[in-house]
């Protein structure tokens, strides 16, 4: 063994041996460094003749270009070490619980309109609103609802006192008692053909276990040409499959009385039980079923489309109207109407709806 | 309305079971709302005699009975004070379910006696309200046997709902002939007995035609009231009318049984002739239920020379009604207007089965044989003599027709039903039809279809039909609605576009970005009480009947009902409280949509990185009312801050956003502690309203966008610290600096507030980080100096000074 080899030997076998940064850069500046043993050897190269640095520098080129590497690859390491036991002391409990921030909701309320108003939108129907303070002109007489109607005894009316409308006409003022009075502002205030839901806060002197002074209500209004009881049965069903994602909706119209349409028609829907409970969608006859009242609809009385200015020889169409709440209630299993309005923060996480809960027909209406 | 089965059978000639009938009854608008046979609940239940009573050792009211049922002698423990020995009565034996209660009968031991079942009382059955003893039958019913079959209890009661247009099936005979036109049977005609009248009919006249335009009458003199026969008690009893006298019950009676009401006066209390007239003012009657009303110059009554006794149509008075000594009585038979019968029973807050009738419009062409029936009746079953009738009036007997074509059913109601059904239906409801059916003919070579033109008489007692679209009505219900084929609505033509508002579009938004941020959407009441309202401004409208103190105001604000909620959450121990709603406040102008929030209790619950837990700030409201305005679309960047609020809020800890001096788009801040305290709330509270209805509406500009690209060369960065005056509003200061330069700011961002050491008194030093966006190429030195020196010109106008 050569001399240079030797000292290659020693030089990569001390570089592999070294434990610290410090050591290494000692090593280092020992072989390398301005008076080290590897740079003394490269110094001896300029004097040499052409033919004796052909024979003697490689194996000093070889060992300095081994030493670099050595040095370097121990560096590498010995870096990699160093990381790893700074990150190994930085550990911490990723157990502990982190901030995920404030968890908020929409009321069912609201999302149950906003699924209907998807649903509707896809029948062509627009939203309408109106105000909640109305005049009783509104609420009752052009509904057919004339002063000493046995059906304004059926309201229970909350009224304003000695109020107008602020045109000073003197017309009694109240709490609308149900959506229908859009139905006629709809109809005077637009041209046929019509086709609209409203949505709303509707109140009633009421307050029970299953009624509260005041609730939602939507309702529906179609005025065209050659609208018929078919058309009406036919949309119902198509809403009420779509509201509650069931093919096996089936509905039950009954003849009724509405002062606002004729003929009048109201709408239960089968129910099965399922361990106990009323769940939609089966035929309310067959055993262990029922019905549920849902809807209350009908033609528009020929009365009304002349109250607001058309022509009922020209027009026709159907109204219908249904409690939001109680349209929550059948879909997600709320049994206290009363704790809609209570503001319970535990109630509103449990029973609403995440921000992104967006009811759309590609993906869903339901949430 | 309640009725028998074989009540109804008494009209109904049919062999329809009991499924079918009530099947039909709904599907022809009669809804159904219960049908019970008491027999089902009762047949556990036997007719037993008490052999021997005796007083129970260790009480004193209690008795000891031995009872045969029919099974041999049982002991029985009887608290009732007419058990006796001899009396035949009911028991129910070990096993049998009390209807009234639900308990299951067993051998059981009272004070140490044993007992083997009960001797019932009516109510205990179910069978009515008598409770003051258990049930006494005749003695010669036999032991051992089913009561409810002996009592021929076996007989389903219906109950079905009437709708307030169909008066004429508010009596059985009405609903028979529903019936009998949907193919369940055939009405029973109706045969009107002739009375045998001797002399004048009695002293009845009118005052008031308008209220009364009909008052018929007849004496029966000589009459002996008392216990109706057994068939009429029976059937009473069933619905759950307690059976008073003959006189009473058959009133009752033809009144559910023809849809009738009549009235009976025991002639003895009566001075001088009875007259249909005007109340008058201050004038009382004490009524039947044995109330006193006060009626008034609206209200018609009937009245003899001295005292009102009927307050017409509605309740008859006490003093002159039928008792066990009555021997000469008077029967009305009226036709009271349904319109003063609404106005006066609303007006009285009294209502009565004869008011349910009245009101709703009885037949009036039924007078004279509804008095016969009544005076056939009362003659029968009370003896005396009847007088002839007198006729005071006449009751309105315009006949209407309606001029109907039969196709108007498939137009309307989308249902082809066969000319000759509908005539056949319409006939059978008692309309007559008269007129051309549709006719095809060749007229001068050509073929002319004539469409049917019918005269539709409508039927006296169906007051509520007058236009053809009531006869398409009637034959759809008798048809069945579910003929009606369902119609899918024809697609609107040309493409789907937004079917919500502007303003509905902006409320989805903001409700959802509410709830993404944390916010938990309540739904309030709209009406608060006069205190929360005057804490907030006062309230513009006042309910006239509220339906309690607390919910009486429409709400000005959306602070108080989220208030309320809060209050009631930290009550429940939520350490947290984040709601919001969205909803309308009531002014006296408009109804404005607003959405409020309240956070209250901990923004940050202590925490293990946080460590203690955080409070809300005015700024954690001023975020929200920001965020939520941005979502709402509100030109968030062009808003002004103004520092006062409604007095809801801290007056130093409050703000506005305003967009011009006037238009204020959001209030927000700390909350009145005063306003807090009110509503049983500690600790910081911050709340704000966004005025959703302030907002301007954003122009529609169709779906393109503004042309942009981003640019090339990256913004620079400049801080500046000013020395202002502690008045001076960090906002003016802000707005200042990006004004200097408006092409060459693009921002600028308070980032520090400071006062202390190095700051004069009554000083602040308010750091700004200004962002400098480069165009086409960077900004030189030279520019760089003037855009400072223009920010710092800037600051001065305000008194400030360039920070060292």
């Amino acid at each position: 063994m050569t001399e240079i080899a030797n000292l290659k030997a020693g030089l990569i076998a001390d570089i592999a041996a070294a434990d610290t940064l410090d050591a290494l850069e000692a090593l280092r500046v020992g072989a390398l460094g301005k008076n080290g043993v590897v740079t003394g050897l490269l110094k001896t190269l300029g004097p040499m003749s052409p033919e004796e640095r052909l024979e003697k520098g490689p194996p000093i080129q070889d060992l300095r270009e081994s030493v670099t590497a050595a040095l370097a690859e121990r560096k590498a390491a010995l870096e990699q070490a160093a990381l790893d036991a700074k990150l190994a002391a930085e550990k911490i409990d990723m157990t502990l619980p982190a901030d995920t921030g404030p968890q908020g909701s929409v009321h069912p309320v609201s999302q149950v309109m906003d699924e209907l108003a998807e649903i509707f939108a896809d029948l062509g129907f627009s939203v309408a609103t109106g105000p909640e303070i109305e005049d009783d002109w509104h609420n009752f007489t052009a509904l057919n609802i004339p002063e000493t109607h046995p059906a304004r005894a059926m309201h229970d009316t909350f009224y304003f006192p000695d109020t107008t409308d602020g045109n000073g006409d003197g017309k009694k003022m109240l709490l609308r008692t149900h959506t229908s009075p859009v139905q006629i502002r709809t109809m005077m205030n637009g041209e046929p053909p019509i086709r609209i839901i409203a949505p709303g806060r509707v109140y009633r002197s009421d307050s029970d276990a299953t009624h509260t002074p005041m609730f939602h209500q939507i309702e529906g209004l179609v005025i065209d040409k050659g609208i018929t009881l078919g058309h009406l049965k036919w949309t119902l069903e198509t809403f009420l499959k779509a509201f509650f994602e069931r093919d096996d909706i089936v509905l039950r119209l009954r003849p009724s009385y509405f002062p606002f349409t004729e003929p009048s028609v109201e709408v239960d829907v089968g129910y099965t039980l399922v361990n106990g409970q009323r769940v939609i969608g089966g035929d309310g006859d067959a055993p262990g079923g029922g019905w549920l009242e849902v809807l209350g609809s009908g033609m528009v009385n020929r009365r009304v489309i002349e109250a607001c200015g058309l022509d009922p020889d020209e027009w026709q169409g159907f109204a219908f109207g249904t409690g939001v709440d109680r349209l929550a209630m059948l879909k997600y299993g709320m049994n206290d109407l009363r704790a809609f309005f209570d503001g319970d923060l535990r109630w509103l996480k449990h029973y609403g709806f995440s921000a992104l809960d967006v009811p759309t027909l590609s993906g869903g209406v339901g949430a | 309305m309640k009725f028998t089965l074989s009540w109804l059978k008494t009209h109904l000639n049919s062999d329809a079971d009991l499924p079918t009938i009530l099947k039909g009854l709904t599907n022809i608008g009669l809804e159904v709302e219960g049908a019970e046979n008491p027999a089902e609940k009762l047949g556990a239940f036997r007719i037993a005699k008490v052999l021997t009573a005796e007083r129970h050792p260790q009480a004193d009211k209690l008795q000891v009975l031995t009872v045969d049922a029919g099974d041999g002698p049982l002991q029985v423990v009887c608290g009732a004070p007419n058990a006796r020995a001899g009396l035949v009565g009911v028991f129910g034996t070990e096993g049998a379910v009390v209807p009234v209660n639900g308990m299951v009968l067993k051998k059981t031991a009272i004070r140490g006696v044993e007992s083997n079942g009960m001797m019932c009382s009516f109510r205990e059955l179910e069978l009515g309200e008598d409770h003051d003893g258990i049930i006494e039958l005749s003695a010669d019913a036999p032991v051992g046997r089913v009561y409810a079959e002996w009592a021929g209890l076996d007989d389903p009661v219906i109950d079905v709902s009437i709708t307030p247009n169909r008066q004429d099936c508010m009596g059985v005979r009405g609903i028979a002939r529903d019936l009998a036109a949907a193919g369940l049977g055939t009405l029973n005609a109706l045969i009107v007995p002739t009375i045998e009248a001797a002399g004048p009919g009695p002293d009845v006249r009118i005052e008031d035609a308008e209220g009364c335009p009909a008052f018929f009458a007849r004496t029966v003199r000589g009459v002996k009231n008392g216990s109706s026969p057994e068939w009429m008690a029976k059937q009473l009893k069933a619905i759950g009318q307690k059976p008073i006298s003959t006189l009473v019950d058959i009133t009752n009676y033809i009144m559910i049984d023809l849809g009738r009401p009549l009235h009976v006066y025991d002639m003895a209390t009566l001075k001088g002739g009875l007259v249909a007239r005007r109340g008058r003012p201050g004038e009382q009657v004490l009524a039947l239920n044995g109330k006193t009303y006060t009626v008034d110059e609206s209200m018609t009554v009937i009245a003899d020379d001295e005292a009102v006794h009927d307050i017409g149509g509605i309740m008859g008075g006490e003093h002159s009604g039928a008792t066990e000594a009555t021997t000469d009585v008077l029967i009305e038979c009226a036709y009271f207007t349904p319109e003063r019968i609404a106005v006066t029973g609303q007006k009285l807050g009294l209502t009565s089965d004869a008011r349910g009738r009245f009101e709703r419009g009885v037949d009036p062409a039924f007078l004279d044989d509804g008095l016969s029936i009544a005076t056939y009746l009362v003659t029968h079953l009370c003896g005396g003599s009847a007088s002839e009738a007198t006729r005071a009036g006449s009751p309105p007997l315009a006949v209407k027709t309606v001029t109907y074509d039969p196709a108007q059913c498939l137009a309307l109601a989308g249902v082809d039903v066969a000319d000759s059904e509908q005539k056949r239906i319409l006939e059978s409801l008692g309309f007559e039809v008269e007129g051309n059916d549709a006719t095809f003919e060749y007229q001068d070579g050509v073929p002319v279809t004539t469409p049917a033109t019918w005269t539709v008489t409508v039927p006296s007692w169906r007051r509520d039909v007058d236009g053809w679209p009531d006869i398409v009505e009637e034959v759809v219900r008798i048809v069945g609605l579910d003929q009606v084929p369902s119609t899918p609505l024809p697609r609107a033509p040309g493409v789907a576009k937004p079917t919500a508002t502007p303003e509905q579009a902006i409320e989805r938004r903001v409700r959802r970005t509410a709830a993404a941020r944390g916010l938990a959407e309540a739904v309030n009441w709209s009406f608060i009480s006069e205190r929360e309202a005057a804490a907030v401004g006062g309230g513009a409208w006042t309910l006239a009947n509220p339906i309690s103190e607390d919910l009486k105001v429409m709400r000005p604000s959306l602070l108080p009902g989220l208030l309320s909620a809060t209050r009631r959450n930290v009550d429940r121990g939520a350490a947290s409280v984040r709601l919001f709603e969205l909803g309308r406040r009531y002014l006296a102008d408009k109804e404005r949509p607003t959405v409020g929030f309240v956070l209250a209790g901990e923004k940050v619950a202590r925490g293990w990185q946080t460590g203690k837990a955080q409070p809300f700030s005015a700024f954690d409201a001023k975020g929200e009312a920001i965020a939520l305005l941005t979502a709402a679309g509100a030109p968030v960047a062009n808003l002004q801050s103004f520092g006062e609020a409604s007095g809801a809020y801290h007056p130093g800890q409050s703000g506005t956003l305003r967009l011009g001096p006037k238009t204020v788009l959001a209030e927000f801040g700390v909350l009145h502690p005063s306003l807090a305290r009110q509503f049983g709330l500690t600790g910081a509270v911050v709340a704000g309203e966004i005025f959703l209805d302030a907002i301007p509406a954003r122009r529609a500009s169709g779906f393109m966008r503004p042309p942009y690209a981003p640019p090339a060369l990256q913004a620079v960065k400049r801080d500046f610290a000013f020395l202002v005056d502690q008045t001076v509003e960090a906002d003016a200061l802000v707005r200042a600096v990006r004004n200097a330069d408006k092409k060459a700011i693009v921002d600028a961002r308070l980032f520090d507030v400071f006062v202390g050491p190095g700051v004069d008194e009554g000083k602040k030093s308010l750091a700004v980080e200004i962002t400098l966006q480069p165009g086409d190429k960077s900004f030189s030195q030279e520019e760089l100096d003037a855009i400072s020196a223009a920010v710092v010109k800037a600051a001065e106008k305000l008194g400030g000074t360039l920070r060292g």
